[in-house]
């Protein structure tokens, strides 16, 4: 989130920083090195008490130990592996919902009567804690991959419908009598209209979705994985080694950053009309 | 003379009083008509039953099938470049070299590939205009087309305007409160009040018409006076 409004400042002054752009980005230089001054000064302090014997490895591994064993789980494949098995998760469940969520937002959102039959249920659903489901899901699709792809599913499917849906209802009616004196008919409306109209909106709930996947994944994750980076955390707790912990977290967040930034630039080819886009 | 337009008792009402009391409208091919009435007249409500916007009981209502709209806002979609935005309301293999050209009548060959929200008022109206003129309409229909525009591009509008439709010559109703607009363009002016038509005029006078031309202002004054305004020097 930071990144992404230091980048529009960048944008926003850069044409009209005529008279000191040099002084300004070293100031900004200068801003940015004070701001990591902090963090750098935690992780020096967290390996001082790690190498003087202060935190326990079995509490918590030092960084020089985390980035060694890193070094080693890429090497072995084994972190690959896993992250190629987590991701493929992701993907299914987020595809699941996303076809889902849209087709139910289309349906709600462009007629009365769907609306009526299918957002209070949906309201109803959206209400529970839907990682708190794990139980029921294990219950009714055993431990294999469906109950892990089904939390991702289950819980992606609520951003990408409210979002689309509210999309699709804020749609400028002038636009939609403008497509209806072109004679465009239903389809064409929805098409050139309603569509293109909502996407702003669905690419919110895509991006709110996916934090949403990876946070689902790793909760499903936990239950009796016998692959991928869950695995290879509950492997890790059972033989007290906090170092390949860490990683596995460092390995989601990392994931859930990349695929953002996929949306992202997703985000500003799709939307390059929008003047704050332009300019 | 043949008739495009043929309307008989086309009553309108939104729960209250009727906003249309029984119109009656003919108009020719080719003929310019504009419509004046103060705020609350029905002067869009009409517009919009002849756009099939609205639907309306009457006892005979004829249109052509060829219709086009341009409003008050441009209504171009943002998310299309303006050949596109044109090319919509064409169902043809050429829709986008007809988009191309009807650009260029409007003087906006230069923002073909433009998107709509980075055009002045004055060119998104022309892309409006455009994307009506396209589907060469017999009955084009203009919703106070100028209204947000500023002054001198109002004026330079009206000339684009009557050279386009010199040029393809559709049936044109222009809705506005611009009295100096109508008398500028249509051959004939309506004037609405309270759902029905109290005044007609029909204006032979040659163009381009000149504002300071006695014939004019004369006609300027009568509608002004119709509209409840007492001009100054009248």
């Amino acid at each position: 989130m930071a990144d992404t409004s230091t980048a529009g400042q960048t944008n926003a002054t850069n044409p009209v920083a005529g008279p000191a752009p040099g002084r300004r980005s070293g100031r900004k230089l200068a801003n940015t090195a004070m701001r990591l001054a902090s963090p750098l000064a935690i992780i020096l302090v967290w390996q001082l008490a790690s190498m003087t014997g202060l935190l326990s490895p079995r509490i918590l591994a030092g960084p020089s130990d985390i980035i060694a064993t890193a070094g080693r789980l890429v090497a072995s494949g084994e972190l690959i592996n896993g992250l190629i098995v987590s991701f493929l998760r992701v993907l299914a469940g987020f595809s699941i919902a996303l076809i889902l969520g849209i087709l139910l937002a289309l349906v709600s959102g462009l007629s009365r009567l769907g609306e009526t039959i299918i957002d209070p249920p949906i309201q109803m659903l959206k209400a529970m804690p839907f990682l708190g489901l794990l139980p029921l899901f294990i219950l009714w699709f055993g431990i294999g991959e469906a109950p892990k792809i089904g939390l991702v599913a289950f819980g992606t499917v609520f951003p990408i419908y409210l979002t689309l849906h509210g999309g699709i209802r804020g749609i400028d009616k002038k636009l939609i009598e403008a497509g209806q004196t072109l004679e465009l008919g239903t389809f064409g409306i929805i098409r050139h209209i309603v569509i293109p109209g909502a996407l702003p909106s669905l690419l919110v709930g895509v991006r709110y979705g996916l934090s949403v996947a990876w946070l689902s994944l790793v909760v499903g994750e936990q239950i009796n994985a016998s692959s991928g980076i869950g695995y290879i955390i509950t492997y890790a707790r059972d033989f007290l080694q906090t170092d390949v912990i860490v990683v596995c977290l460092l390995v989601y967040a990392i994931m859930g950053l990349l695929t953002d930034g996929l949306v992202r630039m997703i985000e500003a080819y799709a939307l390059r009309w929008r003047p704050e886009v332009i300019a | 003379m043949s008739t495009l337009v043929d309307i008989r008792k086309l009553h309108r009402s939104f729960g209250g009083p009727a906003v249309l009391d029984g119109i009656d409208l003919t108009m020719a091919p080719g003929e310019f008509v504009a419509l004046l009435g103060r705020s609350g007249s029905g002067k869009s409500t009409l517009l919009r039953v002849l756009a099939g916007l609205d639907t309306a009981p009457a006892q005979k209502l004829e249109l052509p099938s060829r219709r086009s709209v341009v409003f008050q806002e441009p209504r171009l979609l943002p998310w299309k470049s303006v050949i596109d935005n044109v090319a919509l309301g064409v169902r043809r293999a050429d829709a986008r070299s007809l988009a191309t050209q009807a650009l260029a009548d409007v003087g906006l060959s230069h923002r073909v590939d433009a998107w709509p929200l980075t055009l002045s008022g004055g060119e998104a109206q022309r892309s409006a205009l455009a994307r009506a003129l396209v589907r060469e309409p017999e009955l084009l229909l203009l919703d106070e087309p100028f209204a947000a525009l500023d002054a001198l591009t109002r004026l330079r509008m009206h000339d684009l305007v009557f050279e386009l439709w010199r040029k393809h010559h559709p049936a044109v109703l222009l809705v506005t409160h611009d009295v100096w607009e109508a008398v500028a363009l249509a051959d004939r002016i309506l004037v609405l009040d309270q759902g029905r038509f109290i005044k007609e005029i029909r204006v032979d006078i040659d163009h381009p018409r000149r504002r300071d031309d006695p014939r004019t202002s004369r006609i300027e004054a009568e509608l002004l006076r119709e509209l409840g305004v007492e001009p100054l020097h009248a």
